[in-house]
């Protein structure tokens, strides 16, 4: 049995310390907007934020968790995530939208840490995340027009 | 104002079956016998004339008293939006509030939800979403229309033709009286449905051609759209499987004690495509398969490795194949010609690679039926097949279309491959609990159903002129419908208008062209990959072009219009694009590792044109910039139009640069994104999309987008450096930059 608090909930999850995040959150919690893309860590679909840093729950074993806080894209509040969700929808940047949940959580992270990024700061922040549909000229536009809501 | 047909509510036709209510979909059994008429789905600008079709509108809208609008989707969305444009369709004619529009997938039922441009067969592929429906949805959303007036005519005892209808209100100027749609619909529903409402003059359209805000942006930017994957259906249980690891392999034995060890595996059963371990979760059930020992049996595998089959087709193509156009002398053309060119344009197996690994869930319901939740692209066929499974008729098979994380053809098979897959599973576990069968990343690559592998080899011959005196071309790959049970229908002579299609019927003036092709039959299943043969006709036709106009001396763009006299749709694309990009200053600026490269391309009736520029450096390509123009007839939604350009842009760009699937004695090499790496964001380049005015009934754009990048790119990097690069992924070793 282990403690998960996920979006500012406990859970208790009665599973393999060895299990990662992403199948916990997924069959164990129900919280499917994370997405299984490829299980190795070079799509990012499956990206949540521990303690406000976006990782890949593929890569996270539950049992390394600790206290940390898990924030899934169900979660998601506050300023810069509405800015961000609300640039996406103006823009209408989905297609399949199957990534957009981990695109999304990376692009909250890079816009936390960096409220105004260069061409360069997206592409570093956003490289890992794999969008199958090519929507990345609209994630670009969308970043930098959370941006400018933020400024 | 329109003119509105007065119909008296109280007629004995009227029934209670309606829009309002929906009307459950009376399912019969159907009897496979498919015909699916892909010569209509590749051509569909010239397809049939689909104006005559009947005004449905139960079956495609229904009212509820709150307003909302629900349009009933018979397609499947894997990204491309066709729920936007359906939706659009019908609430213009309707003169809906688009604030209120909702959309739902269709339940199966070949007999109302069948694609116009497939017979009998619901299903979405050939970009036809848009095409099939044009008129069918916009006769459903006039009759809707028209019995809303008629409803308020009634209660308020006005003529019919006094009544104006805008933004889902319903009103009389006269008598200041007005009524939501949801306060009508009830008493709409009674009436009968006029078999011939009058349809919109396209001057009176207030969402066709403009901007309509995608219906699903919401849902897939906060985690609650569901995707197939998310499907928790009560008790279910996870089944991954183990497959051979070749193509055609069979399992001989297998040892399940370390798997049955494994927490959480509830089950593990052999089916006929291997050996199906059930867990509790998705993570258990992969675990549980590690443990699983397989002996297989390679008796009746594909053996081969991908440079095997290659080089036996350049074999193969040496020797006289199936004529599948020809027209003039092309042997005696390029005799007399004073310049002769020759060129071998060689393709990779691709995978689809859509983000959301295939997988689907289904269960036995109470009354004994079945009910499946997928990311369904071919309802009927997949109908049918889990009804072949389970021993059952299709009537007792409910099938439940979700939200597809991509597709690009995978989802579409003629076998219906995984859905039936599932239902092995669900069979073979006596349908203890509902099963939601899921393929991990590395299933769903290394599981086959590929573009096929593909050899073009193009000769012609140009008088002193520059003019194209024979064209000569061979080509050779595996056919996607020979073996399929389309075959009958589909395959003529031996030959597969989908393998040959974008070459054998080239817009291109040429008087004496003879075009051959070999099908392959290597025992690796292939499969439409978005835009089908296009993804590979185009690029030889098009950089062949290219390499003849440089021979004649003659500017790309001006050669290929003097060869498009005949084609004023893809002449008047690729004018567009050549505008919008400076191609006539830019191009004289070529060279020095920088270039513009133009394509221009038809696919299923509609036109593409791009121009690349790109900077090629050692080894080394990048796409600065695509301006593309496209024709698509009238463009519903301009700007789903124009994600799909981009997006197309976006899926091929990694096809043209890097992807390929190899095979090393038949066992797939690449099995995850490591190896078959997707476009990524650092490598998109600035997209501008241009859509031609038209008022021509319109066409598709989920796959146009996809065939003219490649020769766009392969062209520009020839203007930057003079060297030629034919074959994709394009050979960007040798390359050298400025």
């Amino acid at each position: 049995m282990l403690n998960l608090t996920v979006n500012g909930v406990r859970h208790t999850v009665d599973a393999d310390p060895e299990m990662p995040l992403l199948w916990a959150l997924r069959d164990h919690l129900d919280k499917t907007g994370t997405k299984y893309g490829c299980g190795i860590a070079q799509c990012g679909a499956c990206t949540v934020h521990l303690d406000g840093q976006p990782v890949r729950s593929c890569q996270t074993r539950i049992g390394d968790v600790g206290e940390a806080k898990i924030t899934t894209i169900e979660g998601i509040s506050g300023r810069v995530a509405e800015a961000v969700q609300g640039a996406w929808r103006k823009l209408d940047v989905v297609q399949c939208g199957y990534c957009q949940s981990g695109q999304i959580m990376s692009a909250i992270g890079l816009l936390t840490d960096n409220p105004k990024p260069s061409e360069a700061d997206i592409d570093g922040a956003m490289d890992g995340n794999i969008c199958r549909c090519g929507t990345y000229q609209r994630i670009r536009a969308a970043i930098h027009e959370a941006a400018r809501t933020l400024a | 104002m329109l003119k509105i047909r007065q119909t008296d509510p109280r007629s004995p036709r009227a029934t209670r079956r309606s829009f309002l209510a929906g009307g459950a979909a009376a399912t019969g059994a159907i009897v496979i016998g498919f015909r699916l008429d892909l010569k209509n789905t590749a051509r569909a600008a010239a397809g049939p004339d689909l104006s005559g079709v009947k005004a449905d509108p139960n079956a495609f809208v229904r009212i509820g008293a709150d307003d909302t609008v629900t349009v009933i989707i018979k397609h499947l969305d894997m990204g491309q939006g066709n729920t936007n444009g359906l939706a659009t369709i019908l609430a213009d004619e309707l003169d809906a509030d688009w604030s209120r529009v909702r959309t739902e997938f269709a339940p199966a039922d070949a007999a109302r939800y069948n694609n116009l441009l497939m017979g009998p067969i619901q299903g979405t592929g050939g970009s036809t979403a848009i095409a099939n429906s044009w008129f069918q949805l916009r006769k459903a959303g006039a009759a809707a229309r028209e019995m809303l007036v008629a409803a308020a005519a009634y209660q308020w005892k006005v003529p019919a033709a006094e009544i104006t209808v805008a933004n889902g209100v319903v009103r009389h100027a006269a008598s200041s009286r007005q009524a939501r749609f949801g306060e009508l619909a009830a008493s709409a529903a009674t009436l009968p449905v006029p078999q011939e409402p009058r349809l919109k003059d396209p001057s009176q359209w207030t969402l066709i051609g403009q901007r309509t805000p995608r219906l699903d942006s919401a849902a897939k930017t906060d985690g609650s759209a569901v995707y197939a994957l998310d499907i928790r259906r009560p008790g279910q249980v996870t089944a991954v499987v183990a497959r051979p690891p070749r193509f055609g392999g069979a399992v001989k034995s297998f040892d399940d004690t370390a798997t049955r060890k494994v927490a959480g595996v509830v089950d593990v059963v052999a089916i006929p495509s291997g050996v199906a371990v059930v867990a509790k979760d998705t993570w258990s059930a992969m675990k549980g398969r590690e443990a699983l020992k397989v002996v297989w049996d390679d008796g009746a595998a594909e053996t081969h490795s991908s440079d095997a089959i290659l080089a036996g087709y350049r074999e193969q193509a040496k020797r006289p194949g199936l004529v599948a156009s020809e027209r003039g002398d092309a042997e005696a053309g390029i005799k007399g010609a004073a310049k002769v060119l020759e060129a071998e344009f060689t393709f990779p197996y691709l995978a689809h690679a859509a983000l959301e690994p295939l997988n689907a869930t289904i269960e036995q319901a109470p009354d004994g039926g079945y009910d499946v939740y997928a990311g369904l692209q071919f309802q009927t066929i997949e109908q049918a097949a889990v009804a072949a499974v389970m021993g059952t008729t299709t009537d007792k098979v409910r099938l439940h279309t979700q939200w597809a994380g991509g597709s690009f053809g995978r989802r579409a098979t003629p076998t219906a491959d995984y859905i039936a897959e599932a239902a092995t599973i669900l069979k073979a576990t006596r349908a203890r609990a509902p099963v939601h069968l899921v393929w991990t990343r590395e299933d769903d690559m290394s599981g086959g159903y590929y573009r096929p592998t593909i050899y073009h080899k193009v000769r012609a011959g140009l008088d002193a002129k520059g003019g194209i005196v024979g064209w000569q071309h061979v080509m050779i790959g595996k056919s996607i419908m020979i073996g399929s049970p389309f075959e009958a229908m589909i395959v003529k002579n031996g030959i597969d208008s989908t393998t040959v299609e974008g070459a054998s019927d080239t817009a291109y003036a040429l008087p004496a062209y003879r075009f051959e092709v070999h099908n392959a039959r290597e025992g690796v299943p292939v499969l439409w990959w978005r835009s089908v043969g296009h993804s590979h006709t185009a690029q030889a036709m098009e950089v062949f072009i290219d390499e003849l106009a440089h021979a004649a001396d003659v500017d790309p763009l001006a050669y290929r219009l003097s060869l498009l006299t005949g084609a004023p749709r893809l002449s008047g694309v690729l004018k567009l694009a050549a505008e919008k990009a400076d191609w006539d200053a830019g191009s004289k600026a070529n060279g020095k590792g920088r270039g513009l490269g133009i394509a221009a391309h038809e696919s299923f009736g509609s036109y593409v044109a791009m121009v690349a520029d790109i900077t090629a450096e050692d080894a080394k390509v990048k796409v600065n910039r695509i301006v593309a123009a496209v024709d698509v007839g009238v463009a519903v939604n301009p700007d789903v139009i124009r994600a799909q350009v981009e997006g197309a842009v976006g899926f091929a760009l990694s096809s043209v640069l890097r992807n390929r699937i190899t095979l090393k004695d038949g066992v797939v090499q690449e099995k995850n994104f490591d190896t078959y790496e997707p476009t990524r964001m650092s490598e998109m380049p600035v997209v501008e999309v241009h859509i031609m005015p038209s008022s021509a009934a319109p066409t598709g754009i989920g796959e146009p987008g996809v065939p003219v990048l490649a020769p766009s790119i392969s062209n520009a990097i020839f203007a930057a450096t003079g060297q030629r690069l034919r074959s994709l992924p394009l050979d960007l070793a040798g390359l050298k930059g400025v």
